[in-house]
């Protein structure tokens, strides 16, 4: 019984895997796998933190002036350097990210309720709603995303909330469709049938058997189009549509530096490089959750 | 031709079901009458296609429209047409008085949903149950049908399940609520043999226990052995032959039925050679004959069955059969045609 191996296979039981792993560990596992996703995930939780943080962690008050530090460059008391009035360009960053944040965040939750609604009613219904519904969405995709948003910030006024509608507003057809998708193909299933047999409502099969097992596609959606939602927000901004001077917003703060690109291009160079790492990062992040998500691709 | 009995739980009389497609109308179930006696069961017995499924999902009032429609009939629950019902009483009728077992255990069962949560849906349902109580009853519904330490699989989702324990599951949603009948559709195609007749004991007990009427479609003789009082053998969407369960394997009348016999392997009978199979396939249902609808495959068809559908005919003994060679007119035809069989 000296024999080390011996003694393993007779005494202890053999150590095993526990293979009943619970659907979210193995998600987390198939993200973990899948580092561009990883990565995107670190860089919305990071910009997630922060945009919560700002007040504590921004060094500057967003909206000081100091014209003595008119256009400075970076510099060790202002990583960022300093924008045409002086103002502090990392602490207008971190402000900014808190309305970049929310109104991507925002939009996309109310336009996903609404088209979500709106899918799931059309495909399981069919006949003239689903036509009436769809030919709706067909029309409004028909339009480029920015055009629309920018029609309807015109009507409403310029503003953060009405920036959010506009941009709710285009991602209810994008929603719509995919849930629509879904439900057709969930419908068929026999479960709905059984169900259906059960006795269960309309109301109760919708929202009890059929919602939760289309909740994947959905949240994919949901992060992708978070992204194209804080790039329409910062376009409408840049048009001067959205957040207005001198609230703090990435959109805004480009076009503000735009005049001064010869001289001081950090002033557009930062806020266009967080833009640009905060969507790679959602679109990362999004394409990874597809990938763990769809069942195809288990283990 | 069923004669009204208040014995009866189910009077199925002339339904005929049909889907309307881009080629044409197929008449999936073309005026099929049955009845179930109280606590008693009956087979629907039949190839794929002959309409079988599609009978049970139209009592239920669930075959899918627009494509498919109940176009004419009665389907009478309990001195009531369940045709004339409005949805919010067939509602209230699925699940509570009649219930429905699915072929397919591994997809009938919610994904995202724990097995209690799906016994205790009908319970919340028609009883008005609430989370606590539902949950209790479903604990007990899943110890009833067998399923060992019950307080544990009530939390698990149906994917930790094997496919025998999904269709106890099954099972207990479907007889919950206490139903009056009980639809079986293919109760045990989807499962190994050992567990078939482990799930047909389990249905037996319980139609036993509850005194619940049953109805089995299958394909499958040995089931319908097993289980069934009477027997309702259907070809294209009509009912070719209606007897007691020991007239169809003793003294069976219509061809097909006797083809169905013929082809089914016996360990108590020595048959030297191969198996009998019944030649031909079932016709395309745009296609069918303007006769009998076996007469392609029938051994023994003449001339009068290709030109007309014969009766389903009533014998001495109650039982039905729809063939020429049961009528006088086969008689007629013996002697016209100087051909013997």
């Amino acid at each position: 019984m000296s024999h080390p191996q011996l003694q393993e296979s007779t005494g202890i039981p053999i150590k095993t895997k526990n293979k009943s792993t619970t659907p979210w560990v193995s998600f987390y596992k198939k993200l973990a796998k899948n580092k561009a996703a990883l990565a995107g995930a670190i860089v919305v939780l990071i910009f997630t933190i922060l945009a919560i943080l700002a007040p504590l962690i921004a060094p500057y008050d967003p909206t000081a002036m100091d014209m003595s530090k008119r256009l400075a460059p970076p510099s060790a008391d202002h990583w960022f350097g300093n924008d045409d009035k002086g103002r502090d360009i990392l602490s207008r960053i971190l402000y900014g990210s808190r309305i970049s944040l929310t109104v991507g965040i925002l939009s996309t939750i109310l336009g996903a309720v609404v088209g979500v609604i709106l899918g799931i009613v059309s495909g399981y219904y069919g006949k003239w709603v689903d036509s009436l519904i769809m030919r709706i969405c067909d029309v409004l995709l028909a339009f480029p995303g920015i055009l629309l948003a920018l029609a309807i910030v015109s009507i409403l006024g310029p503003s953060t909330t009405n920036v959010i509608i506009a941009v709710a507003f285009f991602a209810v057809p994008t929603f719509a469709r995919i849930v629509r998708g879904s439900t057709l193909s969930v419908k068929k299933l026999e479960y709905v049938d059984a169900i259906r047999a059960v006795g269960a409502s309309d109301f109760r099969i919708i929202f009890k058997h059929i919602l939760p097992n289309i909740t994947s596609p959905i949240i994919v959606q949901s992060t992708l189009y978070i992204a194209s939602a804080i790039i329409t927000a910062s376009a409408l901004s840049f048009l001067g549509l959205g957040t207005q001077p001198p609230t703090p917003e990435w959109g805004t703060m480009l076009a503000q530096g735009r005049s001064f690109m010869a001289q001081a291009p950090h002033i557009s160079l930062f806020p266009g490089l967080i833009i640009l790492v905060v969507v790679v990062g959602f679109n990362l992040f999004g394409d990874g959750l597809r990938d763990a998500l769809d069942p195809k691709t288990k283990r | 031709m069923t004669i009204s009995n208040q014995e009866n739980i189910l009077e199925v009389r002339n339904l005929c079901t049909s889907f309307f497609t881009d080629e044409g109308e197929v008449k999936a179930v073309d005026g099929v009458d049955f009845s179930i006696e109280k606590g008693k069961t009956i087979g629907i017995v039949g190839e794929s296609g002959s309409g079988k499924s599609i009978t049970s999902l139209s009592i239920m009032r669930l075959v899918q429209e627009p494509a498919g429609k109940v176009v004419d009939g009665e389907i009478v629950f309990k001195g009531e047409n369940l045709l004339t019902k409005t949805k919010k009483e067939m509602r209230d009728i699925r699940g509570n008085k009649i219930s429905m077992i699915f072929q397919e255990p591994m997809t009938s069962l919610n994904p995202t949903l724990t097995c209690g949560e799906q016994i205790a849906e009908s319970l919340r349902i028609h009883q008005k149950l609430n989370r606590k109580e539902a949950r209790v009853k479903a604990i007990e519904m899943l110890k009833l049908v067998g399923i060992p330490s019950p307080e544990k699989r009530v939390k698990q989702y149906p994917f930790e399940l094997s496919g025998g324990m999904r269709q106890r599951v099954m099972i207990a949603i479907a007889l919950a609520c206490n139903p009056e009948l009980l639809i079986a559709d293919e109760p045990t195609t989807a499962l190994d043999v050992t567990i078939q007749a482990q799930i047909l004991e389990l249905i037996k007990k319980l139609q036993e226990e509850l005194g619940t009427s049953l109805m089995i479609i299958t394909h499958d003789l040995g089931v319908v052995a097993e289980m069934c009082d009477r027997v309702a053998v259907m070809y294209c969407g009509k009912v070719v032959e209606y007897a007691d369960v020991k007239t169809i394997f003793t003294d069976p009348k219509h061809p097909y039925t006797i083809g169905l016999l013929n082809s089914v392997p016996r360990h108590d009978l020595k048959v030297e050679g191969e198996l009998s199979v019944i030649k031909g396939s079932v016709p395309s249902p745009f296609e069918l004959p303007s006769g009998c609808r076996f007469v392609t495959r029938c051994p023994h068809a003449r001339e009068i069955c290709h030109r007309e559908l014969p009766a389903l005919e009533t014998k001495e003994d109650g039982n039905q059969v729809r063939c020429w060679i049961h009528t006088d007119q086969w008689e007629k035809q013996a002697e016209a045609v100087s051909t013997h069989e």
